[in-house]
């Protein structure tokens, strides 16, 4: 008898089989996916989860029998019942099958948990983040080692063993080297041999030999081979993430919510999409902060509104930590649309002629109250922007009411484009 | 040494801990009562201790340590994940594999007790049931059905890189369609040898020429066939038709299928083939280790191997495996295979043991034999399911899980009828009733290929016996058929015929050139 312990296995056996099934239901998963997050809060987003799944397209059928006919029966536990008894069906079914043994399991409404990260790669598949290192790639560049075959020489830590070894024991075969064993061989020959003067031609022979091998080394210098490699300029995508929202008074707690809500559908996208993105969140009242992740979607704050101070703190910070030569700017404004009539002048002017030309994309979200009309606006905030869209196109806007309406617009927005085309309203 | 001590000395274990020495020690216990005391006849052994994931990797494969990849694997996984996870349903507490050496799933979360429990059923109960059943010794082979499913797996996975997922996932899921209908139900006949043919032929020609009668000359021979009669007898035969079993077939006649492509199909075949015998013994085959346990882990008890308080958690567990609910109770979903088959196995017990006079008039072969362990293992190599329960089903036992039998006509409008119960005058119909459920050439449906005009336009014809109106899945059906059709690439007629050869229903099918072109790029 043998007892293994197979615990230690790697874990995953399965992980190709989940795969193969996941991408044969893409379309079932994504969609389930999409509906899931509109019914539940979006901080489970986080967590990936039970996605429900309809059965179609993915059922293995088989030949089997459809309900109905003539059927014969044995069940246990028979109380009453004597042969010839006439049992009435229940109402409303047509023949009283009995449940089988195994079909309880309601495939139809086929569960299962998606892992976080299948979770957010269905989710957040075919977005993208615009124009990605476009700045970057056509200034300055990072070298990186790439493999580029084999070369005579280089330094000792490239030697490639395997290459080299190669080259040797092909030298060592077409120069017809001895190999040891026959030297060997031949010695034990010497060795057994009675007649003295087949052991002299033996000697002689292994002498031809030794010297031989002597004259072909084991290794040549020639045969040494290193493994090359060239530097290929690699491009550099850092990339800086300005999230701006309005705390005011102004907005009510829905429209937070809705702004809450479409940064952390651009913090999923982006913590998935790029590993190396800095997230820089600035929240502003009549004074804009800058504020970690966790008081920027969970905080509380009131008061006026001044959307230049939110802009103005980040041409402070784009100018203290990020410079525009080195990183690929992109921001993200949330707001009701209100703004003071004063700040027009400031906010525009700032926006127009110090934001928009070190950003690689500027969106700006409204959020109204639930019942609002998301086609038309008339805040004094879009209509400035507006102004300033048809200079530049860099500004993309939106405007939201509703929960359901956020993921559309986020994947408007960030949605894979094939041609270089500017996102439009 | 006082005697407390010495009792302690012979336990097995104590608590619910076990490391693999306690495993050991168990297995070595149980085994010499199963081969010392019970007789039985066993592979060699290997247990492998899993988690809870690796048991959920077991099921989605059908069990098997390895197995080719495919999506629906996946599927099943996620599946029986989401319900494992809700908590809506336990794992099994042990897989056993039909295999040379017998390998059993223990799981890590087992107490001691329960891996006693789980080598007395499956190392010793299943194993025995394996080697010993005819038609495991007939269909599997227990030595090479591991190497063959590492070949299967590595077969698969080259043709995946040859040509392409999709073009091997499509054929795999085609015949995973017709896996149902991909066995062998009965033994094939062997081909008739040229030589032994002629032999005899003679024999037959001296033994007419030696019983020579002229008066059978003047006997009026019957009506003459006409040719089509005789032409379609003879095309019918070149193909081996009628064929029930469908991948077979198709492996072996369908014109266009690539060689790989029939050699997925044959891997499909062979292991529905090897499962085959299982699905038709579930209550035999648990029966046999639910009795097997229960006689070990009574004797390890009795020997004072096991201690009271953990003979109980096993009776606990014991007890709840063999529960069988009634029919108007909310957990009644069917007979539960360990309940009917342990029963059973005690009932013939009883008979060989104490039989009544009624046990000597129904079952005057095994009543009284005296030794219940010498009949069982008899019976255990000998049948399966639909006959070990048409020959040794009770009356004793049909009154006490008081069975009866509903017979269900949708036409009749006033109800359902009773039409036996465990009476003098049921208990025959009633056993027949219930042989007939486990009966899987009954239960599932019979489609045979029946004609396929080669010369002509090679469609292929296929009939459903459906007597007592039992018609097919509508929509099931059609896509069963549509890949039946692709893998035949031509025309495939599916008809179904009820019990007076009338054809009720028929279902078409055109090929969808998918399989063919080998579309590497999609």
């Amino acid at each position: 008898m043998h007892i293994i312990d197979r615990r230690l296995n790697p874990r995953g056996k399965s992980l190709e089989n989940r795969q193969r099934f996941l991408r044969r239901a893409k379309d079932a998963v994504q969609q389930a996916v999409r509906r899931s997050l509109q019914s539940r809060s979006i901080r489970d987003v986080l967590d990936g989860g039970e996605v429900s799944l309809p059965i179609g397209g993915m059922g293995e059928p088989s030949f089997r029998r459809a309900e109905g006919g003539i059927t014969d029966h044995v069940l246990p536990g028979n109380r009453a019942f004597v042969e010839g008894d006439i049992i009435p069906r229940p109402p409303g079914q047509g023949a009283g099958r009995p449940k089988e043994a195994g079909q309880g399991d309601g495939e139809d409404g086929f569960r299962f948990v998606l892992t976080r990260e299948e979770f957010l790669s269905v989710f957040l598949d075919d977005l993208e983040l615009p124009e990605l290192a476009k700045r970057r790639l056509s200034e300055t560049e990072e070298m990186s080692p790439v493999r580029a075959g084999y070369s005579i020489s280089g330094s000792p830590s490239n030697l490639s063993i395997d290459r080299t070894t190669r080259l040797a024991m092909m030298r060592r075969i077409a120069l017809k080297r001895p190999k040891p064993e026959d030297i060997e061989a031949l010695q034990r020959q010497i060795d057994e041999s009675e007649n003295e003067e087949t052991r002299l031609l033996l000697q002689a022979e292994l002498k031809s030999l030794t010297d031989r091998i002597r004259r072909i080394p084991y290794v040549d210098p020639l045969d040494v081979r290193y493994r090359r490699f060239d530097n290929e300029p690699k491009p550099v995508a850092k990339a800086v993430m300005f999230c701006l929202m309005d705390v005011s008074g102004s907005m009510s707690e829905h429209m937070k919510d809705l702004a809450k809500r479409f940064y952390l559908l651009l913090y999923l996208f982006l913590s998935q999409r790029y590993e190396k993105v800095e997230l820089v969140f600035i929240r502003h009242t009549e004074k804009a902060e800058e504020v970690d992740e966790e008081t920027f979607f969970y905080g509380q704050a009131t008061g006026g509104t001044l959307v230049s101070s939110a802009l103005a703190a980040m041409r402070a910070i784009i100018a203290a930590r990020f410079d525009p030569t080195e990183w690929n700017i992109y921001a993200a404004q949330a707001s009701d649309g209100d703004n003071s009539y004063r700040d027009e002048g400031p906010a525009g002017h700032l926006l127009k002629h110090e934001i928009l030309p070190l950003c690689q994309y500027f969106a700006y979200i409204e959020v109204d109250e639930e019942g609002g009309d998301s086609s038309i606006s008339n805040s004094p905030l879009w209509r400035l922007y507006e102004g300033i869209r048809s200079g530049s196109a860099t500004l993309a806007m939106r405007k939201v009411c509703r929960k359901n309406e956020i993921f559309p617009v986020f994947h408007d927005l960030f949605q894979k484009r094939s041609t270089q085309t500017k996102a439009v309203p | 040494m006082t005697q407390a001590a010495m009792q302690k000395d012979r336990l097995l274990f104590e608590g619910a801990d076990w490391d693999f020495s306690t495993l050991q020690r168990i297995h070595d216990a149980c085994e010499e009562i199963a081969i010392g005391e019970l007789g039985l006849d066993v592979y060699p052994n290997q247990i492998e201790v899993i988690t809870a994931e690796q048991m959920l990797d077991a099921y989605s494969s059908t069990g098997m340590p390895l197995f080719y990849r495919h999506w629906s694997f996946g599927k099943h996984f996620a599946h029986h994940e989401a319900f494992y996870r809700r908590g809506m349903r336990d794992l099994a507490y042990e897989i056993v594999i039909n295999s040379s050496p017998c390998i059993s799933y223990l799981m890590e979360e087992n107490t001691a007790t329960m891996q006693t429990l789980v080598i007395a059923h499956a190392a010793f109960g299943h194993n025995h049931f394996f080697k010993n059943n005819y038609l495991f010794k007939l269909w599997t082979d227990a030595e090479g059905i591991l190497d063959y499913l590492d070949f299967a797996k590595g077969y698969i996975a080259r043709c995946e890189e040859r040509y392409g997922e999709t073009a091997v996932e499509r054929t795999l899921d085609a015949a995973h369609a017709l896996m149902s209908h991909g066995v062998h139900r009965y033994a094939g006949k062997t081909r008739l040898d040229l030589r032994q043919e002629e032999k005899r032929l003679q024999e037959r020609r001296a033994h007419e020429e030696q019983m020579f009668n002229d008066l059978w000359r003047t006997v009026p021979a019957g009506r003459k066939r006409d040719a089509a009669d005789v032409d379609l007898e003879r095309r019918r035969a070149a193909l081996g038709l009628p064929q029930d079993n469908l991948l077979y077939f198709l492996e072996k006649s369908s014109p266009r299928l690539q060689p790989w492509q029939r050699e997925i199909l044959r891997i499909v075949r062979h292991v529905a083939q090897y499962f085959h015998p299982q699905r038709q013994t579930k209550v035999m085959n648990e029966g046999t280790a639910t009795y097997v346990h229960y006689q070990i882990m009574e004797r390890l008890h009795d020997r004072g191997q096991i201690s009271d308080g953990n003979y109980f958690e096993f009776l606990k567990s014991h007890t709840n495996v063999v529960f069988q609910p009634t029919f108007d109770d909310r957990r009644f979903s069917g007979f539960n295979p360990y309940a009917l088959g342990f029963a059973m196995m005690q009932d013939i017990e009883r008979i060989v043991t104490e039989p009544t006079d009624e046990d000597r008039e129904w079952f005057p072969d095994i009543a009284g034999r005296g030794d219940p362990m010498q009949v069982l293992r008899g019976i255990w190599a000998d049948y399966r399911d639909e006959s070990f329960i048409s020959q040794f089903l009770s009356p004793h036992l049909i009154r006490k899980w008081r069975l009866f039998q509903l017979y269900d006509d949708p036409q009749v409008s006033e109800g359902i009828l009773v039409s036996a119960i465990h009476d003098e005058r049921g208990y025959k119909r009633v056993r027949r009733q219930l042989a007939r459920e486990y009966d899987i050439g009954w239960t599932d449906p019979r489609i045979d290929i029946v004609d396929v005009d080669l010369a002509g336009d090679r469609r292929l014809l296929l009939q459903h016996r459906a007597p007592n109106d039992w018609v097919l899945e509508d929509s099931e059906t059609r896509q069963v058929l549509q890949h039946l059709a692709d893998l035949w690439g031509y025309d495939v007629m599916l008809q179904e015929i009820d019990g007076a050869e009338k054809v009720v229903k028929e279902h078409a099918a055109h090929p969808r050139e998918i399989l063919q072109k080998g579309d590497l790029f999609s």
